[in-house]
């Protein structure tokens, strides 16, 4: 069982450490968000996994089912919650008027978009 | 109806995050969950009435293994990118737009947060029924919409 829960755990500050150097490495915001949106949620869906596991190893009691209960919870929201922030950040980029970085220096649709009515 | 469903989530919850199980701590959280169940019902459920609930949660159910099976991919080809040498010869970003036939405000949802987390794409905006998406490389915004869009219009119905 600890077995499973080392590597887990490893699993999870690998995927959090590509997340890091990705944010580090990325040429622009909007790309930047490609590392650590799905970096983040995938890492601490595993360590939580790995952290519950660990918990575990002490017995099944009441006590340790229920910390483990919780801590999958977390990974529950976090789960829900990650991509709707990553969602949000974006959102307020694109509202700020940031243009995307590409290779040639264009856009390749119109950005920022134009409406058909005024919003 | 509502409050009775609302006030037994909430109760459940309440005993996992307590823990302790004397009429104290039960007595507590029976009222506290009646007051929270009694002002948020209508909240929670906006629309219980609507038939075949059950069918949506089985089916998103279903569609949750695929869904992590997908997140565990878009980790592995992010950890491709960010540790390949040259990074910025192998990503080619830019912004591409489609039209959704989804209409459900919760399909939307589903399925912005499902490109969110499945390779190389994430979304930057829903507007008038049209997806801004961000693609790190050509070869994924191709890929869109795929079978994703079909797969959530049949969890929620709109087939």
């Amino acid at each position: 069982m600890s077995i499973a829960a080392i590597l887990l755990l490893s699993a999870g500050t690998f995927f959090f450490a590509t997340g890091v150097i990705g944010f580090l490495r990325f040429p622009d915001f909007y790309s930047r968000m490609h590392a650590t949106g799905k970096g983040d949620t995938l890492g601490a869906v595993l360590m939580l996994a790995g952290l519950a596991l660990y918990n575990l190893d002490g017995g099944f009691s009441l006590g340790n089912l229920l910390v483990s209960m919780k801590l999958l919870f977390i990974g529950v929201f976090w789960f829900l919650a990650n991509p709707t922030a990553t969602h949000a950040i974006l959102r307020a980029a694109f509202d700020s008027g940031l243009m995307p970085w590409t290779k040639d220096g264009k856009p390749v649709i119109e950005w920022p978009p134009k409406s058909q009515e005024d919003t | 109806m509502a409050f009775v469903v609302s006030f037994i989530i909430l109760f459940v919850f309440w005993m996992f995050l307590s823990g302790r199980f004397d009429y104290f701590h039960l007595s507590l959280g029976i009222i506290s969950c009646a007051i929270v169940a009694h002002a948020s019902h209508d909240l929670l459920f906006k629309d219980i009435r609507a038939k075949n609930r059950h069918i949506e949660v089985i089916r998103f159910i279903k569609y949750l293994p695929w869904l992590f099976y997908q997140i565990v991919l878009a980790n592995i080809h992010v950890a491709y990118l960010v540790l390949h040498p040259r990074t910025l010869k192998l990503i080619d970003p830019h912004i591409i737009r489609f039209k959704t036939g989804l209409r459900k405000d919760l399909s939307l949802v589903t399925f912005g947060n499902s490109i969110t987390l499945t390779p190389g794409t994430i979304t930057v905006l829903i507007k008038e029924g049209h997806y801004y998406v961000h693609a790190i490389d050509r070869f994924v915004a191709e890929g869109l919409p795929g079978d994703m869009e079909k797969m959530v219009g049949h969890i929620y119905m709109e087939d």
